[in-house]
């Protein structure tokens, strides 16, 4: 086993037990915390991919931006200890027990795919120590990737427009 | 550094991180004496000056008194978090230094060894990124103590990092347009050796967008309305003891240190200084570009102690305010004119100068706004109308 494989596998444990903690913790923040360990796990597997800045913009974004959001929502609204039973009730069951047998027959069928596709497993190595730049990034997306991501800053701007005018008419009723 | 045999790689490094990680806890320590003792200068008094010679060895006598302190975790702690907290303080103020190149470079027995602990192509991505969660600490520390001053020492916190922090990262894309490289190595050679071709002059206002962005990720007065004494008993930290107390005011002093040494890197120059690093064979020039670091980190770090001791704190509203209204369109208004006039000149020169204007007549549309938009308040006289929705009116 090379070491890229270790940490694979060390990645990848760490980033499912952070997600199996987040439906498990009774608590809100522990929730949070543990999908901010699963984020950074992610980040790990991007790092091992060559993909350096999609780690980092993973950490920014995600771990350090978004969940410090969600963080300090929690703790506003001052959110105490959830019962599965009084939140979520009987009545979604069903959908999950549907959503996630769906999922799992998903999950069934890219594993026994990439099993038998030899091809994929030959490839990796050489996937694998090929770097992607942020030079590379910042070329595609302003050649190949133009049309999706100009529509991207549109609909950005429009949820940024969006939120001030909600916030705006709030603001004058109050008044 | 390709060509270099395995063994030697990994010895560098390890030796390069163990004098990076004890220079920074050692830095701790001076630092602390020396925020003591200018302090005592700043209000004519003298500051701690028995415990060696001029009470240099102080904050050794601290230590050990943290050390020997009893421990205490209170009973009505959410007791994982509250031991976390302190931890996850600390662990990134210590890593973020590992990017940051402290000097040029040193030749030993044969090999080039780069003063730096690690060169990778995102420095600076992978520095707003390790910045960007030592929040965390700030925020679980609060929430675990279980106490309301200490919590609202918490939101304070995270909602003052989210404003600042966006100003951190939009202030350096002039840099990175100007260099096309987010490797701190590069940035910092690509800045010639004459103060005058230093970012600061090409970048002026994102300079003082991205220091004062600094001042307040670090917690520091002008911005330390997380710990506000007069308000808030001590903040996030009312409960801690001992040496967890110790580890938050670490962490505290370290990211200063730091972000002295990044603000060095990205805007003065790094380790150049009139040409003064390329003077001696290959080993004293490495050892002088880093005692030239070093002494630019230590003037900017005596800034830091300065602004501290001479701005008064600022009111929650008031840093609100200043963060989104000014601090974000001088960063916005910097990537847009730096952009343009160096595509369309080319000179350094003229977009420095453009930088300038553009930051003064967009600092003056919001002030003028800001002057007109308050005209009309007096009418109402209803003082809760000053106050935006803060975190204070939440909890209680």
């Amino acid at each position: 086993m090379n070491p890229e494989q270790i940490l694979f596998i060390l990645f990848g444990a760490v980033s499912l037990i952070g997600a199996i903690a987040v439906i498990s913790f009774r608590h809100p923040i522990y929730s949070a915390l543990s999908l901010i360990v699963t984020f950074f796990a992610q980040a790990g597997l991007f790092v091992l991919l060559g993909a350096h800045f999609v780690a980092a913009a993973q950490v920014i974004v995600y771990a350090g931006a978004i969940m410090v959001l969600f963080l300090f929502v929690i703790m506003l609204l001052n959110l105490g200890t959830l019962s599965v039973k009084g939140a979520m009730g009987s009545k979604l069951k069903g959908l999950a027990i549907i959503l996630g047998i769906l999922f799992a027959a998903e999950g069934i069928y890219i594993a026994v795919n990439a099993l038998n596709d030899t091809a994929v497993a030959s490839a990796e190595p050489a996937a694998a120590s090929v770097t992607t730049t942020t030079y590379d990034i910042g070329e595609l997306l302003f050649s190949k990737y133009i049309l999706p991501f100009e529509v991207t800053s549109l609909i950005l701007l429009a949820a940024l427009i969006g939120v001030i005018v909600l916030v705006k008419r709030e603001r004058q009723e109050e008044s | 550094m390709e060509n270099m045999p395995l063994l030697v790689l990994i010895l560098s490094s390890v030796v390069k991180i163990l004098i990076i990680v004890h220079m920074l806890i050692i830095g701790v320590m001076v630092m602390i004496w020396a925020e003591r003792r200018v302090s005592g200068w700043m209000q004519d008094r003298l500051g701690p000056n028995r415990v060696g010679p001029q009470g240099l060895l102080q904050p050794i006598a601290d230590g050990l008194k943290f050390m020997f302190k009893e421990d205490l975790i209170p009973n009505h702690v959410d007791k994982p978090l509250y031991v976390l907290a302190p931890a996850m303080l600390l662990v990134p103020a210590l890593i973020t230094v590992a990017v940051v190149p402290f000097g040029g470079s040193i030749t030993l027995f044969g090999y080039e060894i780069p003063l730096q602990i690690a060169d990778i192509n995102i420095g600076i991505l992978y520095i707003l990124a390790i910045t960007s969660l030592g929040v965390y600490g700030v925020v679980l520390g609060a929430w675990a103590s279980n106490n309301k001053y200490s919590l609202l020492g918490g939101l304070r916190s995270s909602a003052q990092m989210i404003s600042y922090e966006l100003t951190l990262g939009l202030a350096i894309i002039g840099i990175l347009m100007l260099t096309s490289s987010l490797s701190l190595r590069t940035i910092a050679i690509e800045q010639g050796a004459y103060p005058w071709q230093w970012n600061f002059l090409i970048h002026f206002p994102a300079f003082l967008a991205f220091t004062t962005a600094m001042f307040a990720e670090t917690n520091r007065l002008p911005f330390d309305l997380a710990e506000a004494e007069q308000e808030l008993v001590a903040g996030y930290h009312t409960e801690y003891s001992s040496m967890k107390f110790a580890m938050f005011f670490m962490a505290e002093y370290m990211n200063m240190i730091v972000g002295s040494a990044v603000v060095v890197t990205l805007f003065l120059g790094g380790w150049h200084f009139f040409g003064l690093e390329n003077i001696g064979g290959p080993v004293w020039s490495g050892l002088i570009s880093f005692g030239i670091f070093f002494l630019k980190t230590a003037i900017f770090l005596f800034v830091f102690i300065w602004v501290r001791w001479t701005l008064p704190r600022f009111r929650y509203d008031q840093l609100m305010n200043f963060g989104w209204k000014f601090l974000l369109p001088v960063a916005l208004t910097s990537i847009v004119v730096t952009g343009t006039l160096w595509i369309t000149t080319g000179s350094r020169l003229i977009v420095g100068i453009g930088n300038v204007i553009a930051a003064f007549i967009v600092v003056s549309i919001v002030a003028g706004l800001l002057v007109m938009n308050k005209t009309p308040e007096p009418a109402i006289q209803d003082d809760d109308s000053r106050f935006t929705p803060t975190a204070l009116d939440a909890v209680e």
